[in-house]
């Protein structure tokens, strides 16, 4: 017997076949999730040495790390940098969207290539062409590195993620809503606020979440847009990661890192899944 | 013009999409109360008009009056006419009785009275107790119900319909004809409905206006513009017609011109019949059955004549069966019809 039966529109495979598939897919996601729930377990790990498997658990690593001054402002950084970033990219990429998906002008297809490249452009290149900028160009009207030029360079890549998210949902709700809207006798305030808005939402906070979990964890533009004195929490961990002493710390805030970029993700998940039923 | 009953008024109206002119050049008149059709094949223009009368266009020519008051340069919102959109666009996020609110709420109604008048909207359109359904939850028929009672609640001058039936199967869509109709009756606003189907547009309307790239062909009652086509174009978009032209008007009618005469105004004689005289009031012709097609009650009969050309003849099934007049293929009939069914087209005024 070489088919089984088969849901409508499935393909049909030999059990041989699905039985190997099922294997390769099980194996390519042990091989990205089996080290982070290492990292998740260590971080419980009673042993300095992090032993395998743990003897003994201990909630003392987590206690130690959020007593480290270090990592609390390195956490605060990596928050505050989040959140700027994340409202430029909503602002920014949100009326990039408007312009491309609503109007018609010269160059809208060359916008629009621009307003993607950053996300493929390496980070390396964008980082050290930041870097430069900053220096040459803003640092004679006395801006420094530090803070704000982290905010600038996660939100160059952080705009592509909320100006797709929006434009795919302008181009699915088309203008007639909108035209609705007018027909019936809202002025463009009261159809943005009743109608568009509303129907956007949910891409937004999908775009926002996604924007935000992307600056949480970047290292490489952050390395090259702070100035001596700023920290971010995947900075933080890359400067300790081979101090011996600060092992079961880095691991917590490792662990810690995986949970918070977790989060968002799967929220912005639920969020677009639920958009298409509306 | 009279522009006191009127209450749509456009004047020498043009609107050009860069180098493609959608309408060009069209006059109007619509009268208060009346339910207006406006007919025409896609991409002739009827829609254009539609939007340059409800302001999602502005004409590139001309002026646009709504109830006597001029508007060419309003918004959409400041008019006061409300439109029911060919996709019905009801929000998807809002719930049946909020979207009938909507053009209350944002002209600040209260809220006791917008709710009493979407209820009262509701229930004229027969959808009471779906007020919390979504537009998501709703069939096609019921979701243009709701862009009905969504339009009508702020009670306008003027109601434009944007092929509102055009999404709904034949059953529902008859029915909707006849709901639709006395639903005007009963708010007394005044209709004006582009549709591409002159089924529709005869059964439902006071006045029809057949379009034509971008032109207005004719404006009648559906009696005028069906037994009296204005141009050729009229006499062949709405119903099937024959035209009786040049040499063959000659000998069959003994005039020069272009003349049309309905199918149903055919009579078909066949057999003894053949050779029977016809009355001094009839015109008549030889020929041979070309085709015969049965449609139930009536039999479409494609006759080519001996003196050239073809004419359709459509009779009622009184006597005869469908094996009767199938029979009838490639046999030889008279046609005959009364000569105040022929009407000329002028056809310098056509296209």
């Amino acid at each position: 017997m070489t088919t089984t039966p088969t849901a409508r529109g499935t393909p049909v495979l030999s059990p041989a076949a699905r039985v190997v598939l099922r294997l390769s897919l099980a194996a390519g996601l042990a091989v990205i999730y089996v080290p982070l729930l290492v990292v998740l377990a260590n971080s419980f790990n009673a042993d300095r040495a992090f032993g395998w498997p743990p003897t003994r658990l201990t909630g003392q690593w987590w206690a130690v790390t959020w007593d480290n001054e270090g990592v609390r402002t390195a956490l605060w950084t990596s928050v505050k940098a989040g959140l700027g970033a994340t409202a430029i990219a909503l602002t920014l990429g949100t009326m990039a969207a408007f312009a491309v998906q609503r109007y018609r002008f010269f160059g809208r297809e060359t916008v629009s290539l621009l307003v993607i490249l950053p996300i493929a452009l390496p980070g390396i290149v964008t980082g050290i062409a930041l870097n430069n900028a900053f220096r040459t160009v803003l640092s004679p009207f006395g801006i420094q590195l530090g803070l704000f030029t982290v905010v600038v360079g996660h939100a160059t890549f952080c705009i592509v993620i909320v100006y797709n998210n929006v434009l795919a949902r302008l181009r699915r709700l088309g203008t007639s809503v909108e035209d609705a809207s007018a027909d019936l006798g809202a002025d463009t305030f009261q159809t943005f606020r009743y109608v568009t808005f509303p129907l956007l939402r949910s891409a937004l906070l999908a775009g926002g979440l996604l924007a935000f979990a992307l600056s949480f964890d970047e290292i490489i533009v952050t390395t090259f847009t702070a100035g001596a004195g700023v920290q971010t929490l995947p900075i933080w961990i890359f400067n300790n990661l081979f101090r011996p002493n600060q092992a079961p710390v880095v691991n917590v805030v490792a662990a810690a890192l995986i949970v918070f970029s977790v989060v968002p993700i799967y929220l912005a998940q639920r969020i677009s899944g639920d958009a298409r039923t509306i | 013009m009279n522009t006191e009953r009127a209450a749509v008024t456009l004047c020498g109206v043009r609107k050009a999409f860069g180098s493609v002119t959608a309408v060009a050049g069209v006059d109007l008149e619509v009268y208060d109360g009346e339910f207006f059709a406006m007919l025409g094949p896609s991409g002739s223009g009827k829609t254009t008009v539609l939007r340059l009368i409800a302001g999602f266009e502005r004409p590139t020519e001309g002026t646009v009056h709504l109830g006597g008051r001029d508007v060419t340069g309003l918004a959409p919102f400041e008019r006061d006419a409300n439109t029911v959109f060919q996709d019905y666009a009801l929000f998807p996020h809002m719930n049946v009785l909020a979207n009938v609110e909507y053009g209350l709420k944002v002209k600040k109604v209260p809220k006791a009275e917008r709710r009493r008048r979407a209820r009262e909207a509701l229930a004229t359109v027969r959808l009471d107790g779906y007020e919390r359904r979504r537009p998501g939850q709703l069939s096609g028929g019921q979701r243009q119900r709701v862009a009905l009672a969504r339009a009508l609640v702020n009670r306008p001058k003027v109601l434009l319909l944007d092929e509102p039936l055009g999404a709904l199967d034949l059953k529902l869509r008859e029915e909707m004809q006849v709901e639709l109709k006395s639903i005007q009756r009963q708010v007394g606003i005044t209709f004006l409905f582009v549709t591409h189907d002159q089924q529709e547009a005869l059964t439902m309307s006071d006045r029809i206006a057949v379009f034509n790239a971008g032109r207005i062909e004719q404006v009648g009652t559906p009696a005028e513009v069906y037994e009296r086509p204005a141009s050729a174009f009229v006499a062949g978009f709405v119903g099937t017609s024959n035209l009786i032209a040049g040499a063959v008007a000659e000998k069959l009618l003994g005039r020069d011109g272009v003349y049309s005469v309905r199918p149903e105004k055919i009579r078909v004689l066949a057999g003894a019949d053949l050779s029977a005289d016809v009355s001094g009031e009839e015109h008549s012709a030889t020929g041979t059955v070309a085709d015969v097609v049965y449609a139930g009650a009536a039999t479409r009969f494609v006759v080519d004549l001996d003196v050239g050309g073809r004419l359709v003849a459509l009779q009622q099934n009184l006597w005869t069966s469908s094996m009767d007049v199938l029979e009838l293929r490639h046999e030889r009939v008279r046609l005959a019809w009364r000569r105040e069914h022929e009407f000329p087209i002028d056809v310098a005024g056509g296209d």
